[in-house]
């Protein structure tokens, strides 16, 4: 049997039939507690990427299997309890509190009438407490700083208890201090055994934590491997499509920008053709 | 903590039948304010006066205030925007314009001037939903504001041409004090035409209250949450529309309950669905019944009891935006 948690063959999708493909023919698999970061330039198809493994989107063509099973053949509440997603970011118009707000996880156990009862709110205390923000328990959302948000966010998908967690840039827009706090409970929870699918279009990030990576651009995969294998100077370049290095500082992989700006003229500002 | 519920649950549902029972002994019979408990005893009139004419009255004035409240607490979390009243996407428009085509072409009778409102609150809908669906930009959420404002704009274009073209002697004040609106017409009847319709819409809301939580998200964490988006939002649009027409029918345009009575309940129970619905459903009901009270002793006549929503709603509103704990979330 095959041990992979996600399997994806070939899929392809458009947001329109007669333009180019936001994915395509895309395979790749995920293994059990690992973290896979799908890294990429803004557009190449991570968040559509992600969509279709939540199945908000239905591929075009290709298919993807969720432990052994195609992922349609799963029921919404099913797929609910085994894969979790946390937004980019949440625009949330009225004043929950943090601990109401992450309660919310729980629907997926709740059926339609069902109303949470005292151990559901019980569970997204413990939500809270593994992210460390039990303090702003009865904090309105709309009065929590960036990290915070983020942080009631990834709660929030700790409460749903799934096997799976996508990521949609979870530390794009966190300062350098506030990312590392979520790179270090998005290790935390691989240790815990959720299987962990972040994407990125800071490849550091994607270097601090990542096991394996998924290389997009143009809605294409370049490569995928591990750090080891596909986190070069080459192939960040062709992925990014500037020319970048890629360092070591302190044991640590850190990528270098080494492209002046208006450098066209010497050619290189393109190397992967679109 | 189990007690405390059961306590505030007790107070939800006594208070607006204390202001009920209060209210059945208002009026301007036989003189003008309270009328003694010995009247109702004895005074055919005086009996038949309250159970024929204000009982169903002041039931009516409730589901008016429950239903729009509702209504519009539901619309706000499903347009995921705090400013929505239930009115809106062509339903109060829609009503004004089929009463005033029924006063003009057909009668003013008020059953059939009822039926051609809903009737033409529910096209007014319908149309909203259709045209949204055909818009090729945006979100769902932007898509239908848009269309229910064009389907407004039309609506009360309409309107404008059926008071034009109207008798100014007899239907213009018709159609005028229909829209201003008002209760005074109400019997028994009336009521059990509404009342199946605002049973059933306001049950399957109260039942599904905490869901609207998981609506007022992002379509995508929505489904990530195995929240059945487009069907459960259609649901619950349709039950707090259903609630609007049918009221609306009855009442003509009574503004203003819907945006603020939502806000208030928000302000005391938080912004949890499964607690400020519940809140909504019985301020409403109590704003309702004292704003009808208003509306039958204020003067010697009748005053429109839409006027005196608007203003008390508008009033209330400034106070609640200028006070210190007001913060806008954003």
């Amino acid at each position: 049997m095959n041990p992979a948690v996600i399997q994806v063959n070939d899929l392809s999708f458009s947001y329109n039939p007669a333009g180019n493909a936001a994915v395509h023919q895309v395979s790749f698999e995920i293994l059990p507690q690992t973290v896979t970061a799908i890294l990429g330039p803004n557009g190449a198809g991570k968040t559509t990427l992600l969509h279709l493994l939540l199945r908000l989107k239905t591929p075009l063509t290709g298919s993807i299997h969720l432990q052994g099973r195609p992922l349609n053949h799963y029921s919404r509440h099913e797929l609910s309890q085994n894969i979790g997603l946390v937004p980019q970011t949440e625009y949330i118009p009225f004043e929950y509190t943090a601990l109401e707000y992450v309660t919310l996880g729980r629907a997926p156990y709740l059926g339609p009438l069902e109303i949470p009862a005292e151990k559901d709110t019980e569970i997204a205390r413990q939500s809270l407490k593994e992210v460390g923000v039990s303090h702003l328990e009865n904090r309105p959302i709309p009065a929590l700083s960036g990290g915070e948000l983020q942080l009631v966010l990834l709660a929030r998908s700790l409460c749903q208890q799934p096997r799976v967690l996508l990521l949609d840039e979870p530390t794009s827009h966190l300062d350098l201090a506030n990312r590392n706090i979520t790179l270090q409970i998005m290790d935390r929870l691989r240790r815990a055994g959720t299987t962990l699918v972040f994407s990125t279009h800071d490849p550091e990030a994607a270097a601090l934590i990542a096991d394996k990576l998924v290389l997009m651009r143009a809605g294409q995969v370049l490569e995928t491997g591990s750090l080891e294998e596909v986190f070069t100077t080459e192939t960040l370049s062709r992925t990014y499509g500037t020319r970048v290095e890629v360092l070591q500082v302190d044991g640590l992989r850190v990528v270098k920008s080494i492209e002046r700006l208006g450098g066209e003229q010497n050619g290189q500002n393109n190397p992967a053709e679109r | 903590m189990k007690n405390n519920k059961n306590l505030t649950a007790f107070v939800l549902v006594v208070t607006p039948l204390i202001v009920l029972g209060i209210s059945l002994f208002i009026g301007r019979y036989p003189k003008p304010l309270l009328m003694p408990l010995s009247v109702l005893l004895h005074d055919q009139l005086g009996q038949n006066l309250v159970y024929n004419l204000r009982l169903p009255r002041l039931i009516t004035s409730a589901l008016l205030g429950m239903s729009l409240a509702t209504a519009g607490g539901v619309m706000q979390m499903l347009f995921r925007n705090p400013l929505v009243e239930p009115g809106f996407l062509g339903v109060t428009q829609g009503a004004g314009f089929g009463a005033a085509l029924s006063i003009l072409f057909l009668t003013t009778a008020p059953l059939v001037v009822e039926l051609s409102a809903a009737g033409f609150a529910i096209i007014g809908l319908l149309l909203s939903y259709f045209i949204a669906r055909r818009i090729r930009f945006g979100g769902w959420v932007l898509r239908l504001v848009l269309s229910g404002i064009a389907v407004s704009a039309i609506f009360s274009a309409g309107l404008g041409i059926l008071k034009y073209m109207a008798d100014p002697t007899s239907q213009l004040p018709e159609i005028v004090f229909w829209l201003l609106g008002g209760l005074w017409s109400v019997t028994w009847t009336d009521l059990w035409y509404i009342l199946p319709v605002v049973v059933i819409g306001l049950v399957i809301i109260y039942l599904m209250r905490w869901r609207l939580n998981l609506l007022s998200l992002s379509d995508e964490t929505a489904f990530s949450l195995g929240v059945a988006v487009g069907r459960e939002r259609t649901l619950l649009l349709a039950a707090s529309v259903a609630i609007t027409a049918v009221v609306v029918s009855v009442a003509g345009i009574v503004g203003w309950i819907g945006l603020i009575i939502p806000h208030i309940a928000r302000r005391i129970a938080g912004a949890n669905a499964a607690s400020f619905i519940p809140v909504s459903m019985s301020l409403g009901a109590v704003f309702g019944i004292i704003c009808d009270d208003l509306a039958r002793v204020l003067t010697t006549g009748e005053v429109p009891l839409g006027i005196i929503t608007s203003l008390i709603g508008a009033v209330i509103f400034l106070i609640m935006m200028t006070s210190r704990s007001m913060r806008i979330a954003r």
